[in-house]
């Protein structure tokens, strides 16, 4: 029985090498550099949430006043997150309604309340990066990570006008070597005659945004960090009582199985 | 203390209840670790519906509220948080548990004579326990509870004659709809569980009726009385023996449960699935529709089977038969010893082919068919056909040769003697 284990893994792994030689196209993700547990990053994330996302998208499960998790006070959120006359203890809905939204941009922006259980935090910090002009598309911005998005990139005048630069690979190894140089956000895709096209978004020298590339891929990761708090408030709280509950049940295990065992001594 | 006791004993049997059912229950002693699933079964079914009444409190079963009142659930109610995980990590854990249980019987020949009912209550247990995890994952209303439901309803449709009538009036509706998730918490949170509670206390009444099997399948009931206990050579009292033994089971899984439940709540999207933090859209159909993880290897098997005659019925009335094929186990089984330990290689091969072929069914109904690519087009048979799709038609026929070859397999299989005692 003990071969059992390794029969399997040995039937998983023959198949699963055999797919990663696959040859669709590929998406290389960036890891989203984001600390959970990093309040002013929180508070910066929900600033800008607040002053470039909320006009359209809402987090209708967020209630303002639940901020004071990130540490902030009623009266500071009162003072630098609340715009409109809401009260403290409503829901962080967008002020644009639903008509405005159809006629506005033929679509309603989606509530973002629990887009990052939706998408996960790398998927979303990697969109913001991935925006880039394309003449073709109807906003003019096109996004290597969701391509086609009806969203325009409300970002721009941070970021600047992004392009999308594709280099071309004589075969899949050399373009891979590459892929994994840049230690960012690639799109693998293969050409026609065997080749490999590298797609990668950067940002134009002549035109600057107002930040710095890493500014604002600070400024991103801070938004993403908000967007993971805003999916699941609870998480920091479920984590630091997971530990507590597990050395309570360590200790309980040891006495359990101590008893256990004085117990059981009689029985031969 | 006895004076109250004596006082209920006289009107009804307490006592006798507790000293029969557990405290005096005579249980070999031989137990190892595949005897904690029965206690963590029972564990975790007293979890569920103690944390599924406090869901009800605040949960909304109105296709315009479900989805809101299972976030309002998740945020603002005091505690609420960790009342859902812990129902939504409990309902994979039952599955584990009760999966790792049936092993055990497998392994041990507990559903053979004279436990033959005892293994029929836990087949319906199995059964009506599928029932109540597909019902209850309608009811967080996202994406893929209204889609999977969709694509369940749907298979009854394939039955003929009958089918499309059948699936219209398990829905209420021609999709699924409010309608179909006021009833679907209906049958969640009351009809099954009745029927469940039901036949727990059938399926321990039968086992303390008829003595437990153990790793040897010793009949420890058969044996000598011990003049010094009163009790058979082998056995023990359950209390207060079993009763310890088991807390450090309980203890143990309570750590692993409790280790997912507050650091992978998700469990990387098998426990609780991205899409289904979607809010259920009848007219956007995901592009990727798989059940949740304790389903997939009948789906995998659904998915094996092509369509004959223009109807995909066959895959339904497999999969259909691939559950109900463990009623038949008892009768199927034709060996002369229960216990692994004694039995051949021939049982020992099959059950490990079965669990190989259970297994990797179970991971190719999580993945899409075309995940290990396709054969080359000149093969013959075989050419361009979706390799997954292949191996899935293999592993289903070892599924079911597992239970149809069986009489021949265990009959004449080369035994080791049973010893008198328990080792």
């Amino acid at each position: 029985m003990n071969k059992l284990p390794t029969i399997v893994a040995a039937i998983f792994f023959a198949f699963a090498g055999a797919a990663g030689a696959a040859g669709g196209p590929a998406l290389r993700l960036e890891p989203a550099p984001i600390n959970r547990l990093d309040a002013e990053s929180l508070q910066r994330g929900a600033r800008n949430y607040v002053n470039f996302c909320l006009g359209c998208h809402g987090l209708k499960y967020l209630r303002y006043e639940r901020l004071t998790d990130l540490g902030l006070t009623e009266q500071q959120i009162q003072d630098n997150l609340i715009f409109g006359g809401q009260r403290i203890s409503s829901p962080m809905t967008s002020a644009m309604s639903a008509n405005d939204a159809r006629n506005w941009l033929g679509a309603i922006p989606p509530d973002l309340s629990l887009q990052a259980r939706i998408r996960g935090t790398d998927w979303l910090y990697n969109y913001f990066l991935s925006f880039y002009r394309d003449d073709t598309a109807p906003t003019g911005w096109n996004n290597l990570v969701f391509p086609k998005v009806a969203m325009p990139h409300v970002l721009a005048q941070l970021s600047g006008p992004n392009r999308l630069v594709t280099t071309s690979f004589d075969n899949h190894e050399r373009a891979i070597a590459a892929s994994i140089a840049i230690k960012g956000l690639t799109l693998l895709e293969p050409a026609a005659g065997g080749k490999w096209n590298l797609a990668t978004v950067a940002a134009n020298p002549d035109a600057p945004g107002t930040l710095s590339p890493v500014e604002y891929q600070k400024w991103v990761a801070d938004l993403v960090n908000f967007l993971d708090y805003a999916a699941e408030p609870i998480k920091n709280k479920r984590i630091s009582l997971g530990i507590m509950v597990l050395l309570y049940l360590g200790v309980l295990f040891t006495l359990v199985y101590l008893l256990k065992r004085s117990i059981w001594k009689k029985i031969h | 203390m006895d004076k109250i006791l004596g006082w209920i004993d006289a009107r009804f049997p307490l006592t006798q209840l507790w000293e029969s059912q557990w405290g005096k229950y005579p249980a070999p002693k031989n137990f190892n670790f595949w005897y904690y699933f029965g206690s963590l079964n029972m564990l975790v079914l007293v979890m569920q519906i103690a944390t599924g009444i406090f869901l009800t409190m605040n949960y909304k079963p109105d296709a315009k509220y479900a989805f809101d009142s299972v976030e309002y659930i998740m945020r603002d109610v005091e505690w609420g948080w960790l009342i859902r995980y812990m129902h939504s990590t409990g309902a994979s854990a039952f599955f584990v548990v009760v999966y790792l249980h049936m092993f055990r019987g497998l392994m041990y020949g507990s559903y053979q004579k004279p436990r033959e009912l005892i293994w029929i209550f836990g087949c319906l247990i199995y059964l009506v326990l599928m029932g109540e995890a597909f019902f209850g994952y309608l009811l967080p209303w996202g994406q893929m509870s209204y889609w999977g439901a969709q694509v369940i309803v749907n298979l009854f449709s394939t039955l003929p004659i009958i089918g499309e009538g059948l699936a219209l009036w398990i829905r209420g509706d021609f999709t699924i709809s409010d309608v179909t998730l006021n009833r679907f918490f209906a049958f969640h949170v009351i009809a099954l569980p009745l029927v469940l509670l039901g036949l727990v206390a059938a399926h321990l009444m039968a086992l303390h009726e008829v003595g437990s099997n153990n790793p040897d399948g010793v009949d420890v009931k058969h044996q000598p009385i011990d003049p010094k206990t009163g009790l058979p050579l082998d056995a023990i009292y359950s209390h207060p023996y079993y009763s310890i033994k088991d807390m450090v089971g309980v203890v143990f899984f309570l750590a692993i449960f409790s280790a997912v439940l507050f650091f992978v709540p998700e469990m990387g999207g098998y426990f609780l699935e991205a899409n289904n933090f979607i809010p259920a859209d009848p007219l956007k159909t995901p592009e990727h529709i798989a059940p949740v993880w304790y389903f997939t290897p009948y789906y995998a098997i659904l998915r094996a089977v092509p369509s004959f005659f223009d109807t995909q019925v066959w895959g339904v009335l497999l999969m259909g038969a691939a559950v109900m094929i463990f009623f038949a186990l008892p009768w199927l089984d034709r060996g002369k010893v229960r216990s692994i330990r004694y039995r051949g290689n021939l049982y020992k091969g099959w059950l490990a082919a079965f669990v190989i072929s259970f297994i990797v069914l179970g991971y190719l109904g999580v993945v899409p068919v075309t995940i290990w690519g396709q054969f080359p087009q000149g093969w013959p048979l075989l050419g361009a056909a979706d390799k997954a799709t292949v191996i899935a038609r293999v592993l289903t026929v070892v599924y079911f040769a597992f239970f149809l070859l069986m009489p021949w397999y265990t009959a004449r299989d080369k035994t080791k003697p049973v010893p008198e005692r328990t080792t």
